[in-house]
């Protein structure tokens, strides 16, 4: 059996930017992914090739093994993309029917109303939503067709914890039919609480691909920031257990897994240390970590 | 109902309905043919227009005012809903959705068509009542049917400025161009009353041919045949669509490529 989204070595460069180095994955029918990375990495343009919404450079991008710039593969995904928009003066229920009509079997109107929780809004007017009212609209409407694989752009951005908390429930219910998922997203937690598979992009290059324990042991960095009066050399930290060191005038960033070591050698050779601070590090920090603190 | 049909049925009520709930879309493409109709149009309504017609004033003011009507409701249905979608991104979200863009297409086609056709009743029945405008009923159908098949070039028109315009500017530079066209082609002052060199440009321009297709069904005779025109507007489809495709192309690639 096909898989259910795969790229192939895929490439794309806009103009001077190259997004994507050749970056493959496959993903199987029935799982639940994340794609991780800082912004501007790499997750959106790799979506937009698998939606065929943009054209790789080279490289190839498959739905069920089939183009999906094709009507017919078209109609076995549905998506939530983070820059689109959709005609402001129809109601909510005006525009999931409509979007039901471009799928052979879609769920039932009511369902979906249900599903995303905007049944006390279904006769509002689009224009009149709040943000995240309306992630969960285009939520709606990605999932209204009863698609076999979803993809989903960021899905949670400017939603509200409670709203968060409906949403990725309604993502785990509908994974937990049988279908296929795939999102990207900036928060390590909610790749850890929602996916079963954890896919790393940072600078248009795979950098992991694994569960979210894998991932998380990986990237589970902490962040040593410190002031010196001393002018530091940047020899002082050689040989210690640091993925990246950063020093502008008397103030030093390390991050390292191993904080403990770090400091005690610090110490023991002798370094003026003030305003010490260890922290765990964020999503940001780790991906630096991770791809070997070239920032 | 058939699978494409119901798509269609679907597409084409969600276009009307948007339509609706914008008023301002509804006075220009019906209210304005309707104001300007009152000032050219009922001042000596009855009157024949020369010595030896029969046409009223009345008539011709309504012919001119409808095909001013019916082609500024193609150009600004195309090229205004156009350009607000691409500003607010819908065509990203529809690019990933399975929606035949030839469904896309005609269900604004029908929509326009339907809304063309509601301004022209509400015009002839103004013109009815206020301007004592009679015609037989097949004038009132051969005045109707060409206007709606002779508007096909300002789809192409409007489907250019649709994809060329910002969502901004489109209002603006769409009124830019169709108002001055529309003057120079005799559809507010007769052609002969216009400056020297504009007379010479206006049986070029697209909106002349247009309306003398309009004229010539309530009887005034029009310096060019009924077939000469048509070959006019045969013509300026082919270059409209032929702009609206390179413009849809560029906007393509620009976007998806």
């Amino acid at each position: 059996m096909a898989p259910a989204a795969e790229l192939v070595d895929a490439t794309k460069t806009y103009g001077q930017v190259q997004a994507l180095k050749g970056v493959s994955f496959s993903i199987e029918p029935g799982s639940l992914v994340a794609m991780l990375g800082p912004n501007g990495a790499g997750e959106t343009t790799s979506i937009n090739l698998l939606l065929g919404l943009r054209k790789p450079t080279s490289g190839k991008a498959f739905i069920f093994g089939a183009d999906p710039r094709d009507l017919t593969t078209r109609q076995r995904f549905g998506a939530m993309l983070q820059e689109s928009g959709v005609p402001e003066l129809l109601k909510v229920i005006e525009l999931i029917d409509l979007f039901r009509s471009y799928y052979p079997r879609p769920l039932g109107t009511q369902r979906v109303v249900d599903l995303v929780g905007l049944r006390d809004k279904q006769d509002t007017q689009v224009r009149d939503l709040s943000g995240g009212q309306r992630q969960r609209l285009y939520f709606a409407l990605a999932v209204c067709g009863d698609p076999e694989i979803l993809f989903l752009d960021e899905p949670t951005v400017g939603m509200d914890v409670e709203g968060r908390r409906i949403f990725l429930d309604a993502i785990r219910d509908f994974a937990a039919g049988g279908k296929t998922v795939l999102l990207t997203t900036h928060y390590l937690e909610e790749a850890d609480e929602l996916a079963e598979r954890v896919i790393v992009i940072d600078h248009g290059t795979l950098v992991a691909d694994g569960s979210p324990q894998d991932i998380k042991s990986r990237v589970a960095g902490k962040k040593i920031s410190f002031t010196s009066q001393a002018r530091l050399e940047a020899s002082v930290f050689d040989a210690l257990p640091i993925n990246s060191s950063h020093v502008s005038d008397h103030h030093v960033v390390l991050m390292t897994s191993e904080p403990e070591a770090v400091l005690r050698e610090l110490f023991n050779r002798g370094v003026d240390v003030a305003n010490l601070e260890v922290r765990g590090a964020d999503l940001e920090e780790a991906f630096l970590s991770l791809t070997g603190g070239t920032g | 109902m058939n699978r494409t049909l119901r798509m269609l049925v679907m597409q084409t009520r969600a276009e009307m309905v948007r339509f609706w709930r914008v008023p301002v879309f509804g006075f220009f493409s019906i209210g304005l043919p309707l104001i300007i109709f009152t000032f050219f149009g009922l001042k000596e309504a009855t009157h024949p227009i020369s010595p030896n017609l029969s046409v009223t004033v009345g008539t011709y003011v309504m012919a001119s005012m409808a095909a001013y009507a019916v082609g500024n409701v193609m150009v600004f249905s195309f090229g205004m809903a156009l350009a607000v979608e691409r500003g607010q991104k819908q065509d990203r979200l529809l690019r990933a959705s399975p929606l035949p863009p030839a469904i896309y297409l005609l269900a604004k086609v029908i929509n326009a068509v339907l809304f063309g056709l509601l301004a022209l009743v509400v015009l002839f029945v103004f013109a009815h009542f206020a301007a004592s405008v009679n015609l037989g009923a097949n004038q009132w159908v051969t005045l109707t049917a060409r206007l709606l098949l002779g508007s096909i070039p300002f789809i192409g028109l409007g489907l250019g400025f649709g994809y060329l315009a910002g969502p901004n500017s489109a209002p603006a530079v769409i009124n830019f161009v169709y108002l001055p066209i529309a003057f120079a082609s005799g559809i507010f002052i007769p052609v002969s009353q216009l400056p020297d060199f504009i007379r010479s440009l206006a049986p070029y321009l697209p909106l002349n041919p247009f309306v003398q297709l309009g004229w010539n069904a309530i009887g005034v005779p029009t310096d060019r045949s009924v077939t000469t025109n048509a070959l006019y507007l045969v013509a300026y489809s082919i270059g409209f669509f032929l702009l609206a495709v390179w413009a849809y192309r560029r906007d393509q690639s620009l976007k998806f490529s």
